[in-house]
């Protein structure tokens, strides 16, 4: 075993120190926390490249899956414990490689973004936080760890949504972040609780004894639960429901687009390159038990939980690609886009396993974390401007961001060879087309792409091409507050290098990585399970009749988007959208994101307003007014008998009173006021009562 | 030193305090701390010294009250042990937090201590009526801190609070007498009538009796609201502590007294107490969602915590119960210093609590400590990973899934509305947006006071370290189940 593999937990440890160390620095020393959170992520980098090569060699017989396993009791329990533990495998080796390479070109592009932020240093511990926890989730062998660093993950996420949480807008975004990734959350919890409760451990692997492994899944997918479903299919839905929440699916999107609120690098790092691919690789993680806890091979797990996977994503592939159409917000486009490409992910797990999913998990991270970074670029460039009717010529203001933006453009729409996108998403349309149960998530797959390439087109052209429009300052509706700098064509800078330099670094990661998946060469899948990849063109020759479905698709999508946006480019930035002017029900109903929002509004909101009043109010009055009755009555109760006593007893009583007063007289000098003869009264009552208690304990 | 120690050092200082008189507060607070912290450290000796075997130890026994079977009965196991280390924290942290008191500071320092002399006394009791005598030490300074020091409508929270305690307490004696003469011992021994059943019908109707006298101070619905108007009359020092340690004593009791007394009782009402519990945990978190007092929203979310005290109780299988009792300790540490940051902090320097006007003061920019402090400990308040809540949930939802499903599956909704009136409460309190218009206070807030400080970093340092390697508190737990007052309720529950 390699020295990494044992001491894996380094990679997620070294960010969380640094996160624990800039806390405890004062607001001025923002350069010793910048230095450390990107230290701690240049060495988690190193760290996880010497992990990714550790898994590189000693599988050539496949079957081993290469996974070097540390667990860990973290506490016992009667005869029973509770179990933590890291694991390095394939899997979570490439996870490592794309989470700290991408962390850390955004860590260095935050320095130049953030560079006039008073509040750098919070910032930088809030990210090196976040980037421990995703580690975490990462390298974590059991669910329960995986789930704490999740949750961690989760806040991390709130506070730096909400960094700027002065603006309005950020603070809603990030409450409803953290609210609605909770509720899906709750599923994985449950599911959890389910996987504790039926098979007694959390561990994925635990030489035999893990939950991932035979003996577990045999005993899970031979446990039949109520109406006919297994309970390794009622443990891998609520895994699923998880999932949804954090990798932002229908119906549990809403948070995602809104996220962006937050500082652009960090809609980069978080709400596109790691986070929302989380739920993603949890699935991928629990792969086993998705394919119903029977070891199918790929292709024909068919499971209800690899069918619901498929559904949601070639859903949410769609339903967002149409919402991205309508955004005029540079940064909304691509949250959408997002949301669209993770539904992609999702129908890849689905349709074609893990290897499909997570390769356009991995190429996606780069070419998103590109595009957001070049957002960046821009609406730094802008002075703040994130309204792309607003922008307008910037090819030839921005150079360098506009070449790595088209490099992004074209890898997200699937353009052919060159670009990473095209080689991964090709492969989940191919699993999608030769998916038993249904074609339905093929075509909607395919719909998607189209979609996909029309309004990246859009957004090209809009931004970049015809003329900068952004002279007159607009009413902007989420720029962040400090930008107040005046608008001009001139006032239009490119990027400083501490900015670019990582737009260029990741455009050529985009570039390569395509050609770790080719159909004829998939070294990737081969990684992933364990083989060494041969190259065999002949296996491009079956691929090809659905290349040419997908080349031509884009084809079409890119050039519908040319024709109706870059032919004539816009003249003002206040005149209308052309699809606006043409279909104008149906684009504002796309730009009002097809009123989900105010669905949940008028549903599951003002549901929970109106229970909350209630209980308030039954709090208030019913129960506090149940005691205030209490009360009265006994008043009540007293006051008459207090009345009777006045009038009956006390009548007697008053007589007797006469003797007693002379009788009391002769007492008074007891009461004198003195408060020494009172402390002597009291010694020598409790003198009397311990002499008292010690004769009944001798005689006793 | 050792455990039973605590109860006579808290006593004497209560004495030495008393007797200072009222003109030297300086001194009264020192005495305060000195006493707490021995206490503490006391607790923590005897707690080292005690080992993690599976026995109850007997630290002091002499006959009482002979002819009745009275004995005077100290004695710890595991359980106990971690309740008193509780109660120490908790102590040590109530005096940095009421550093300021100048009125009748004697006079409150001395019913303080008093209070926690009788809460360490319920934790070490083995004799059923001492225990009783040491529960009512207990509740009654609590009156008389509220009544005398406290705030709004400080009477009326006072007098909710005494009935209701008052109301548990007669049913609790009730219920003890009867088992006394029913068992037939002749004995207040607690582990020898544990060890002889009772019969079957008479736990059937004892039990409820009381579980219920106990789960009333332990906030259960819907006999809870005594505890939020309790909470917001009492005083900074004295809310740290209804929530830090009273409202343990009821779950305490219920478990040590009607649970290990009645097992056959408790299996029989386990449904519905788990019931009411979910019901309090989801009630609780949506009542406070609206609540625009500080700190009855921080009263509300109690309840709500506690609630999965008394799911863990219910459960009663020994990740509920032990998850119960961590989460005893837990929400001990997480809701003194949500108390102390609102109550101290907060309200003694902008003297309001009306979340409206709070969030024109900005206050994160003017107590910046205190802003993040409450922040902190709201993350732990919402029970995520890296703080005590976490552990504590985690485990009696594990318990509750296994007995009863559809608690842990509506707990589970509590869990997210817990998060919603949190977020709520800290963007209100602290990080209000740009809409909400500035205002400046009055006058000048004095900026957060070392003692302080100290008090809120053992808070926040000790759940923490309970949230990162809760090994050492479970294994003391563990091991207190495990021990021979605890056999009936063991193999009527059918534990392994």
């Amino acid at each position: 075993m390699h020295a990494i593999a044992t001491h894996i937990w380094l990679i997620p440890l070294l960010p969380l120190l640094a996160a624990g160390v800039v806390a405890l620095l004062p607001k001025r020393a923002s350069t010793a926390a910048i230095g450390l959170a990107t230290g701690s992520m240049g060495l988690a980098l190193v760290l996880s490249l010497a992990a990714f090569l550790a898994t590189l060699g000693g599988h050539a017989d496949g079957a081993a899956h290469a996974t070097h396993i540390g667990n860990f009791d973290w506490f016992r329990l009667g005869t029973g414990s509770v179990r933590l533990g890291f694991l390095l495998d394939p899997l979570g080796a490439v996870m490592l490689v794309m989470v700290s390479f991408v962390g850390l070109l955004i860590f260095i592009f935050s320095i130049g973004y953030m560079a006039h932020d008073p509040n750098r240093t919070r910032f930088f511990c809030f990210l090196a936080l976040f980037a421990s926890a995703m580690l975490g989730v990462v390298v974590a062998n059991s669910l329960l760890l995986l789930f704490a660093c999740w949750e961690v993950m989760g806040v991390a996420s709130y506070l730096l949504i909400g960094f700027w949480y002065h603006k309005p807008s950020a603070a809603v975004a990030a409450k409803k972040a953290f609210l609605v990734t909770r509720i899906g959350d709750i599923g994985l919890f449950l599911g959890m609780l389910w996987m504790y409760h039926a098979t007694g451990t959390l561990l994925f692997f635990d030489d035999g004894r893990g939950c991932l492994e035979a003996d577990a899944l045999t005993q899970l997918g031979g446990t039949a639960v109520r109406g006919g479903l297994t309970a390794a299919t009622g443990i891998a839905l609520l895994l699923l429901v998880g999932a949804i929440g954090k990798s932002g699916q229908v119906p549990l999107h809403v948070w995602l687009p809104d996220a962006m609120e937050g500082p652009t690098p960090v809609s980069a790092l978080i709400h596109a390159a790691t986070m929302v691919a989380a739920g993603v690789f949890l699935v991928a993680r629990v792969f086993p038990l998705m394919t119903g806890g029977v070891d199918t091979p790929v292709g024909e797990g068919t499971s209800v939980a690899l069918q619901a996977v498929a559904g949601v994503g070639a859903l949410t592939a769609v339903f967002a690609a149409c919402l991205a159409v309508a955004q005029q917000d540079i940064k909304r486009i691509l949250a959408y886009s997002t949301v669209s490409q993770l539904g992609y992910m999702f129908l890849g797990l689905g349709t074609g396993g893990v290897a499909v999913g997570m390769f356009h998990l991995i190429t996606h991270a780069f070419f998103k974390a590109l595009l957001f970074l070049g957002a960046g670029s821009v609406i730094h460039g802008c002075h703040e401007q994130q309204d792309i009717r607003w922008m307008g010529g910037l090819r030839r203001l921005m150079p360098v961001t506009y070449a790595t933006y088209a490099v992004g453009m074209m890898a997200l729409a699937g353009v052919p060879l060159f670009f990473s996108g095209f080689w991964s998403k090709d492969e989940i349309l191919h699993a999608a087309w030769s998916w038993a149960p249904s074609r339905w998530p093929f075509v909607l797959g395919v719909v998607g792409a189209f979609l996909t390439a029309f309004y990246m087109t859009r957004q090209m052209a809009e931004v970049f091409f015809g003329q900068y429009r952004g002279g007159v300052r607009p009413h902007v509706g989420h720029g962040i507050p400090e930008a107040t700098h005046g608008g001009t064509a001139g006032g239009v800078h490119e990027s400083p290098g501490v900015m670019t330099v990582p737009l260029v670094l990741l455009a050529g990661s985009t570039l390569v990585l395509g050609w770790l998946g080719t159909p004829a060469w998939p070294w990737f899948e081969a990684y992933l399970n364990g083989h060494s990849a041969h190259l065999d063109f002949g296996r491009l020759a079956a691929a090809w009749p659905m290349m040419l479905v997908s080349v031509v698709v884009v084809a079409l999508g890119i050039g519908t988007g040319w024709w109706v946006y870059g032919r004539r480019s816009r003249v003002g930035a206040t005149a209308p959208d052309p699809l606006e002017s043409q279909f104008p029900r149906i684009f504002r109903g796309l730009q009002a994101r097809l009123y989900v929002d105010e669905l949940y509004d008028a549903t599951v909101v003002r549901l929970h307003h109106v229970v909350s009043m209630v209980c308030g109010w039954m709090d208030e009055l019913v129960l506090g007014g149940l005691v205030t009755l209490v009360g009265l009555g006994s008043r009540l109760a007293a006051f008459s008998a207090r009345s009777l006593d006045e009038l009956l007893v006390n009548l007697g009583f008053d007589a007797g009173c006469a003797s007693t007063r002379w009788g009391g007289r002769g007492f008074s000098w007891l009461q004198n006021g003195s408060a020494q003869r009172y402390l002597g009264g009291l010694g020598l009552g409790l003198a009397t009562l311990a002499i008292l208690v010690l004769w009944g304990w001798r005689h006793g | 030193m050792g455990l039973a120690h605590t109860i006579w050092i808290s006593l004497l200082g209560a004495a030495w305090v008393a007797l200072l008189g009222g003109r030297r507060p300086g001194a009264a607070r020192a005495v305060a701390l000195i006493t707490s912290l021995a206490g503490l450290i006391s607790g923590l000796v005897g707690a080292l010294g005690f080992g993690v075997g599976n026995e109850l130890v007997t630290l002091w026994r002499v006959p009482w009250v002979p002819g009745l079977g009275i004995d005077f009965h100290l004695a710890a196991d595991g359980v106990s042990v971690v309740m008193v280390l509780l109660t120490g924290i908790a102590a040590v942290a109530g005096v940095l937090f009421s550093w300021n008191i100048e009125h009748r500071s004697n006079e409150f320092f001395g019913l303080y201590l008093l209070l926690i002399a009788g809460v360490y006394g319920v934790f070490l009791s083995f004799d059923l009526f001492q225990f009783f005598a040491f529960y009512e030490l207990a509740i009654v300074p609590k009156y008389f801190l509220i009544a005398i020091w406290g705030s709004t409508r400080r009477e009326y929270g006072a007098m909710k609070l005494a009935l209701y305690s008052f109301v548990g307490s007669a049913m609790v004696l009730v219920g003890v007498l009867a088992m006394v003469v029913v068992s037939g011992n002749g004995s207040f021994d607690m582990v020898k009538l544990a060890s002889t059943p009772l019969p079957v019908g008479f736990q059937a109707w004892a039990f409820p009796l009381v579980f219920v006298g106990f789960a009333i101070l332990a906030g259960l619905w819907p006999f809870h609201t005594w505890a939020p108007t309790g909470h917001v009359a009492a005083p900074t020092a004295a809310s740290m502590l209804l929530a830090g340690v009273v409202m343990k004593l009821g779950a305490y009791g219920a478990l040590r007294v009607a649970m290990m007394l009645m097992p056959l009782g408790a299996k029989q009402w386990g449904g519905v107490v788990a019931g009411l519990a979910v019901v309090g945990i989801v009630y609780a978190a949506l009542v406070a969602l609206v609540q625009t007092d500080f700190k009855f929203v921080i009263g509300y979310s109690s309840v709500s915590h506690m609630g999965f005290v008394l799911l863990g109780l219910a459960a009663a299988n020994p990740r509920g119960v032990a998850g119960a009792v961590l989460q005893m300790f837990s929400h001990g540490v997480i809701a003194g210093l949500l108390f102390g940051v609102v109550g101290r902090m907060v309200y003694e320097r902008t003297h309001t609590r009306e979340l409206s006007l709070l969030e024109g003061l900005r206050l994160a920019r003017l107590l910046p400590f205190a802003g993040v402090i409450f922040v902190l400990a709201s993350v732990a308040s919402m029970g995520l990973p890296g703080f005590s809540g976490f552990v504590a949930e985690l485990q009696v939802l594990m318990g509750a899934w296994q007995a009863f499903p559809a608690a842990a599956l509506a707990a589970g909704v509590g869990v997210v509305l817990s998060v919603a009136f949190t977020l709520r409460v800290v963007q209100r309190a602290f990080l209000p947006d740009d809409t909400v218009p500035v205002t400046e206070p009055e006058h000048r807030l004095a900026p957060i006071t070392v003692p302080e400080k100290l008090g809120a970093l053992l808070l926040l340092g000790v759940s923490l370290w309970v949230g990162i390697a809760p090994r050492g508190l479970m294994e003391w737990i563990d091991a207190g189940l495990a021990s021979p007052g605890f056999a009936t309720l063991r193999s009527t529950m059918g534990w392994p």
